[in-house]
């Protein structure tokens, strides 16, 4: 077992855990978060993203030595409690949603897109989440909420 | 349970590999926890590389581009050096996985893992690169083509570590392409690719061709042949089909779930035609 310390979500954690468990095993079945989904576990589908400093990655292929010092954001900490974070308005508006489970891994994908282009084109926007499958085949309007996201974040003050 | 070690530098990491010879090495983890979780091997500890300082590098160095080993492939797609002076590098950075898997996964993994269908292959192959190997006691350089010597079999030796690649700078003007056939546009393994760099005369005609196809045979597959019947000539119809017949020879492809032996060795000469100049 190790020490931990790490963000999470803003927060500061301290915890033990073994150094070789999965960060998806570790948020899911240690943190409670369960907002971070896993279903291939070989880093082709992109269900399990989280942000780590703010670029996306796979936490089925991150081993929980490695989240030390850094910051990680989830689905749960996107947004402040009870809020919603503008990509996620625009997925509940337009309805990009279907069954929803690689809506946690599109949402932080998406926004981290928005973080360093403020502005993307559709095919920016396609290329971006490239690694991320929706298997109800819903991307059109995926693709269109995240386009209205920034549409509505640009016009913030 | 294994223990996870995370150097900060090569002499935090030899520290680390004296202590466990048996430790496996990993960068992004895309290759080697994928395997680890299908085979598992519970007891042997693992060494991280992604905060070991030295293998970041990324500079021109004279007429060499250095390319530190842990540098991930959205960095170097991000790079300015890459995108302007490696465009045959940056087009198959492009659809290497997908940008999760490019955030994660390095340039030295990529080698490590010398699949055939490894997309930064037939690039460095093409480009002439050569390989840095480090040990605690000395630094070592092997041509590229060297390195690989099979699928998944590197001339790496227990206790070297890949500390970068080394890329002679290409001639102002020599032309850059790469293409990949896979099933889908992003996410794909390599059907087939082929990397050509073109150096011509001020005339237009060929003066050298660095052909390297990937996913055609064991390692990646070269054609001195079909390189000659490009130089000294245009890029035109008739001599790509020429080089195409040729290149057809002598690759070696398999039949796999993603495509069959003669589907690839067709492609392996029709994505020559692509050179085509414009009429």
């Amino acid at each position: 077992m190790i020490r931990l310390t790490f963000s999470l979500n803003g927060r500061p954690v301290r915890l033990r855990t073994a150094a070789d468990k999965r960060l998806v095993d570790l948020l899911r079945q240690d943190l409670g978060l369960t907002g971070t989904k896993e279903a291939c576990g070989a880093g082709e589908c992109g269900a399990c993203t989280v942000l780590m400093d703010g670029e996306p990655r796979l936490s089925c292929l991150t081993l929980a030595a490695q989240a030390e010092g850094r910051e990680l954001t989830t689905i749960e900490g996107l947004a402040p409690a009870g809020e919603l974070h503008p990509v996620q308005r625009a997925f509940v508006e337009r309805g990009a949603v279907q069954c929803g489970f690689c809506t946690p891994g599109m949402a932080l994908s998406a926004a981290a897109l928005l973080a360093r282009n403020p502005s993307p084109s559709a095919q920016e926007t396609r290329q971006a989440l490239a690694g991320n499958l929706c298997r109800c085949t819903g991307y059109q309007k995926i693709v269109e909420a995240i386009q209205a996201a920034a549409a509505a974040l640009e016009a913030e003050p | 349970m294994s223990r996870v070690a995370l150097p900060r530098d090569l002499g935090e990491l030899w520290q680390e590999m004296d202590r466990a010879p048996q430790a496996m090495l990993y960068a992004g983890g895309t290759d080697l926890l994928v395997r680890r979780r299908s085979r598992p091997q519970p007891e042997s500890p693992l060494i991280c590389l992604e905060r070991v300082e030295e293998l970041k590098r990324l500079e021109l160095r004279g007429d060499q581009i250095y390319l530190g080993a842990g540098c991930t492939h959205s960095r170097l797609l991000a790079s300015d050096l890459v995108r302007q002076r490696l465009p045959i590098l940056a087009r198959a950075l492009a659809v290497l996985g997908s940008p999760l898997v490019r955030n994660m996964g390095t340039l030295g993994g990529n080698l490590a893992t010398a699949s055939p269908a490894g997309d930064t292959l037939p690039p460095l192959y093409a480009l002439g690169a050569w390989v840095e190997l480090a040990s605690p006691c000395r630094v070592k350089r092997l041509p590229l083509c060297d390195f690989i010597l099979g699928p998944g079999r590197t001339a790496l030796r227990p206790g070297e570590i890949i500390l970068g690649v080394a890329v002679p700078v290409p001639l102002q003007g020599a032309r850059h392409h790469f293409e990949k056939v896979g099933q889908r546009a992003a996410l794909a393994i390599s059907i087939a690719s082929l990397a050509a760099l073109i150096e011509t005369e001020a005339s237009g005609l060929v003066r050298r061709a660095h052909l390297a196809w990937g996913s055609l045979g064991p390692r990646v597959v070269t054609c001195p042949a079909a390189e000659q019947a490009l130089e000294g000539g245009g890029l035109n119809r008739e001599s790509l089909s020429r080089a195409a017949r040729l290149a057809r020879e002598a690759v070696s492809p398999i039949d796999d779930q993603r495509a069959s032996a003669a589907y690839r060795r067709r492609v392996a000469g029709n994505l020559l035609l692509r050179l085509a100049d414009p009429a």
